[in-house]
């Protein structure tokens, strides 16, 4: 519409700002999360610190993992809600098998239902064409099910978090949490397959115009039931470092993540109808929720005030990104 | 005729297959009867209003996250109001509790338009402010409801000059549902306003294109939508004569059956009746495998099979159809 006028007028300070951002999305976020740890240091002097900082790496990392599942899901313009499931299924099964088998085995039969999990959702998704909403949420029903029913199966056996995952969820190497071992690896790679590999390419393409991805050849049940088992195996894996780190296994054990997860992908910047967004973004979203949290809570709201001001705050925080990031 | 039902067609197969159930639940139970009927009613009642509320929005071409919230917030609001207060007094707290539905969910469709940011997050973040707001009118289960709100969920009518062999099957909750929706869905349904919601789920910029005002539509969606969530919240304190603040599992009841139901995810299509007929199926069923002694996990774990499945089979159906 304005083609013509920007041609000749400069072009002002205003739409430079706003197509920087629009070009660097991620800068936007930092500064967000910048403001954030300020008010933190001013509302208690001194908390920030080493050790804060480390406690908030920890619990902002398996939300990461899981809010990676949502944003390869939602390029492709689906959602998977039964991360919680799979991340809780793997943390219970892992914490009731390493008496029995060992920490090694067991660790690999906790991954086994997270990647089923995720082959029924792609099953369903790509080749049957439920919308992942249902699908995810239905699966995700099952497995919390089927968790119930192998829960009495192993009432006599007790339970107990393997010293490794214990170690990698909470332990400290020189004042840097061990999770980083897991997670920098996890994440260079993510980042790697969405910006540099044809996979990661077609999870874009097949979220902006699925029609033309089918058209030029791409097989659009393959891509989709590849990304939910690498959700569902994702899932997994923050599980194990979520039991890790809370050391109590319990059937509900990362249902509370499984909302924020969707809103740290969402402020992160992917959009939800697929085609749009990244990881490094996400990761910042993560931890934008969890010094959330920790001010909320520094705060001594009631827990309503708490919920409130949660959902509002990512509210608006999307509702302004939308707008700075949008080309209009 | 032939016309009607293929128009018609899922929601009879629903019919049919609720009709095969009640049939089989005979059989395991052969004494099931109107008691079972009563209790089955009333159990499905909270979630019928949420699959009402879902569905409105869902048509519209929307989701809404926050409906289980929604009915939190309402429920624990009139259990506070009526607690102490006399049977007069609960009068005028209904009406007030329906106001305030209708408020929040006017709330949540303002935000979406005016955001412009997707539905589901919009809603996903309101879930979290209505939970909250629930907290914060009432931090544990208590409050009460009123004796007469309470016994309008109990037991059946009695019709003068119909014999009590027909009335018994008729149970109070039953009517409460009945006249709950058609007061509001009837009129809606055949307005122009309805068929405007119809228009934006379909297509939105079509809809523009005719001259539908789509802002005003899809707020007054979201309203209608809080306001079945107010009747939601209202029936669960009646039941329970108590408000609790933490949201029930609403919230996947409500776009299962919405989708075993015949609307579309993507909007513009299905009706109200398909989803409420599968709320009952969903409910039966879950009664019909405790009869069955089934252990309730593995309950869990059949329900969601079947909801899949179901959801499947129409996807596959819904393929063939565009494919023809």
């Amino acid at each position: 519409m304005t083609a013509t006028a920007q041609a000749t007028a400069p072009i002002s300070l205003g739409r430079r700002v706003r197509r920087f951002l629009a070009d660097y999305p991620i800068v936007p976020l930092i500064v967000l999360f910048a403001l954030l740890v300020v008010v933190l240091e001013l509302l208690r002097p001194g908390i920030v610190n080493e050790r804060w900082m480390a406690n908030t790496v920890k619990f902002a990392i398996p939300l990461a993992i899981l809010a990676g599942c949502q944003t390869m899901t939602m390029l492709t313009g689906g959602i998977d809600l039964s991360v919680s499931t799979a991340a809780t299924m793997s943390a219970f099964i892992v914490a009731t098998q390493s008496p029995i088998h060992g920490p090694a085995i067991a660790t690999l039969i906790a991954l086994v239902p997270g990647i089923l999990i995720g082959f029924a959702n792609g099953i369903g998704v790509g080749v049957f064409r439920v919308h992942p909403l249902i699908m995810t949420l239905g699966l995700g029903l099952i497995g919390i099910g089927a968790l119930q029913v192998y829960q009495r199966t192993v009432i006599a056996t007790g339970s107990e978090v393997p010293e490794v995952l214990a170690w990698l969820g909470t332990g400290l190497t020189w004042g840097v949490p061990n999770a980083l071992l897991l997670f920098v690896p996890l994440a260079a790679l993510i980042l790697y397959t969405l910006r540099s590999t044809g996979f990661g390419r077609l999870l874009y393409a097949v979220g902006d115009n699925e029609r033309a991805t089918r058209i030029s050849g791409v097989l659009y049940w393959q891509v989709i039931l590849a990304v939910y088992v690498v959700s569902g195996l994702l899932a997994a894996i923050a599980g194990l470092l979520y039991v890790g780190l809370i050391k109590a296994p319990s059937l509900s054990l990362a249902e509370p993540l499984l909302l924020p997860s969707v809103a740290a992908a969402v402020i992160g910047g992917t959009s939800i109808f697929g085609g749009r967004g990244g990881y490094a973004g996400t990761m910042v979203g993560a931890l934008i929720l969890t010094v959330l949290t920790t001010l909320l809570t520094i705060l001594q709201m009631p827990e309503g005030w708490r919920g409130v001001l949660f959902g509002l705050i990512v509210l608006v925080v999307t509702a302004i990104y939308t707008r700075i990031t949008s080309e209009a | 005729m032939t016309r009607f039902i293929s128009r018609n067609a899922w929601v009879i197969g629903l019919f049919v297959i609720f009709g095969l159930l009640l049939a089989l639940t005979r059989v395991v139970q052969p004494d099931y009867g109107a008691a079972g009927i009563g209790s089955l009613v009333r159990a499905a009642l909270p979630y019928a209003f949420a699959v009402a509320a879902q569905t409105v929005v869902v048509i519209a071409g929307g989701i809404d996250l926050s409906i289980a919230s929604m009915m939190a917030l309402t429920s624990v609001t009139a259990a506070v109001l009526m607690d102490g207060a006399s049977g007069s007094f609960a009068i005028l707290v209904v009406p007030l509790i329906l106001l305030l539905g209708l408020a929040i969910g006017a709330v949540n469709g303002t935000l979406i338009v005016i955001s412009r940011v997707p539905d589901i997050v919009v809603t996903l973040a309101m879930l979290f402010v209505w939970q909250g707001a629930a907290l914060l009118v009432l931090e544990a289960p208590g409050g009460g409801a009123a004796e007469w709100l309470k016994s309008l969920l109990v037991g059946t009518v009695g019709i003068p000059g119909v014999p009590t062999a027909i009335t018994e099957w008729i149970p109070k909750a039953l009517i409460i549902l009945v006249v709950g929706l058609a007061v509001v869905w009837v009129p809606l349904y055949r307005s122009r306003l309805g068929l405007s919601i119809y228009a934006i789920g379909s297509s939105n910029l079509a809809a523009f294109r005719s001259g539908v005002a789509v802002d005003r539509t899809r707020i007054v969606a979201y309203a209608i939508a809080g306001l079945f969530s107010a009747m939601g919240g209202l029936v669960l304190t009646m039941s329970t004569g108590i408000g609790a603040p933490i949201p029930g599992p609403y919230l996947l009841a409500s776009v299962a059956a919405v989708v075993l139901g015949g609307v579309a995810l993507t909007g513009g299509k299905g009706g109200i009746v398909g989803p409420i007929v599968a709320v009952f199926i969903l409910r039966l069923v879950r009664s019909d495998l405790t009869f069955l002694a089934v252990d309730p996990n593995i309950t869990t774990i059949i329900e969601g099979t079947i909801m899949v499945i179901v959801v499947m089979i129409g996807a596959l159906f819904a393929m063939r159809r565009r494919a023809s």
